[in-house]
């Protein structure tokens, strides 16, 4: 069992679980209140890393993060590093690659909200910001556990992305699909079968928890 | 506190679906009309919820709406409670939390008693800690009143408050409601179309048919033809 991957796999998920919460709930909040003409074509730009192979995400950021490109060469600059094969090159790659599991079920509990409510919030003086937070939020809180179970069992488990901009760096960029990938390759069947249970594990018990919530939401309504 | 209101909404096709324009200066005022006559939308149109192709709204010295000058106060800066048909309480929260809702500029003892103050005005004190989804019809109304009252705003819209409650719940909030009459607090804007309901409120009235206003003044004088009506209601 490959404990660094293990470790590094967690932290980039809780990394990405984070970042996509703090970009996800304000992006999902605007595409469930907007009326803008717009509003499709940033949606489906949001839902394209469901349609779109991994491969072809990873290898346009792979790009986009390396030294042929602008940003590439600015964000080196400001980190002393190159994003691509890095951590934080990884985490950019989790955060796009698992946007719409984010922005679809918060955006999805937020339209569910009753307008009635919405427009009593509006009438005693609440903002934009308060209306988030103090009836959307808490009125959508299954949603707010199905984006939180979603982006990290997704970002645990994906490999095309990971593989494309971190490539397999022991400590840095091994993720644990990539860690199975390579037992596979030396023929570690015994090994790559741990920690796809590993992976399994994380699974189930994220949707464990996810209808568990739901079990006791139902329950709590009577 | 005058409120002058000119407003009105057309159909794409140039049709219009409200065009109403009154002054009204006494403390209560009842839309009254048939069903469909446009009362809700004007009373959106009022509280700031629903846009008029045109017109001007004005509350005292504050105008609150000039389409021609792009002027628009929004919803929350209008200072106008709205208890709807259906009470929105807000799920997630106790009464006391729905009614603490729209209170600001008050510190957190200033506020617990002010909304005790509330909850007390509308005889709901014991409701307090319910939640809002264990509540009955008659007490969301309840709360709903107070919540609406707490901000302390200068003018209260209520679309047919009592609908669907018993006799003796109806009968208590109209009593505490025309209290407010009494002590001149807030300007009220009541909307019927319950004939037996309004008939005894010392208001003036806005007639609304189809979108439009048929009548304006005191309350028993304009009714007066629809007596008949009232009398076959109450036998």
């Amino acid at each position: 069992m490959d404990l660094q991957a293990l470790g590094l796999t967690l932290r980039l998920a809780a990394t990405t679980t984070v970042v996509l919460f703090a970009l996800g709930i304000p992006l999902a909040y605007w595409l469930a209140s907007t009326r803008t003409r717009v509003r499709p074509l940033v949606e489906a730009i949001t839902t394209l890393p469901i349609l779109l192979p991994p491969t072809v995400l990873g290898f346009y950021l792979l790009i986009l993060l390396g030294p042929r490109t602008a940003f590439g060469r600015v964000t080196a600059h400001l980190l002393g590093h190159p994003l691509a094969f890095s951590f934080s090159g990884l985490v950019v790659g989790s955060v796009l690659y698992s946007l719409p599991f984010a922005v679809q079920p918060l955006a999805a509990g937020f339209r569910s909200v009753d307008t009635a409510l919405l427009e009593q919030a509006r009438l005693l003086g609440a903002g934009r910001f308060r209306t988030l937070t103090s009836v959307l939020l808490p009125l959508s809180t299954h949603s707010v556990v199905a984006a939180a179970a979603l982006c990290f069992t997704h970002t645990v488990g994906e490999f095309g992305v990971v593989l494309m901009i971190g490539g397999d760096i022991p400590g840095a960029t091994r993720t644990l699909s990539i860690a199975i990938y390579d037992q596979v390759q030396e023929f570690s069947y015994a090994a790559a079968n741990r920690t796809s249970l590993v992976l399994i594990g994380v699974a189930v018990l994220a949707l464990a928890l996810l209808y568990a919530h739901r079990s006791t939401e139902d329950a709590s309504r009577g | 506190m005058r409120l002058v209101a000119d407003i009105a909404i057309r159909h794409r096709q140039g049709r219009f679906i409200l065009d109403a324009s009154f002054s009204l200066t006494g403390a209560w005022t009842v839309i009254f009309g048939p069903s469909g006559a446009g009362k809700t939308t004007l009373l959106r149109i009022l509280a700031g919820l629903t846009q008029p192709t045109s017109g001007r709204i004005q509350l005292g010295d504050r105008t609150l709406l000039d389409t021609a000058a792009s002027v628009s106060v929004p919803a929350g800066k209008r200072s106008i409670g709205f208890v709807t048909q259906q009470p929105a309480l807000f799920p997630h929260l106790t009464a006391r939390q729905n009614v603490a809702f729209g209170i600001r500029h008050l510190d957190r003892g200033q506020c617990e008693a002010h909304v005790s103050e509330m909850l007390r005005f509308f005889g709901a004190e014991s409701l307090a800690d319910q939640p809002a989804p264990q509540l009955s019809g008659g007490e969301r109304k309840r709360i709903a009143l107070a919540r609406a009252l707490a901000p302390a705003p200068d003018l209260l819209l209520l679309d047919e408050p009592l609908a669907g409650l018993d006799d003796a719940s109806a009968r208590d909030i109209l009593a505490r409601l025309l209290s407010l009459q009494v002590s001149g607090q807030v300007r009220v804007v009541y909307v019927s179309h319950d004939l037996a309901e309004i008939w005894r409120l010392p208001a003036e009235v806005v007639c609304l048919e189809a979108g439009r206003v048929t009548a304006v003044g005191p309350l028993q004088q304009v009714l007066a033809p629809h007596r008949d009506q009232l009398l076959q209601q109450l036998r």
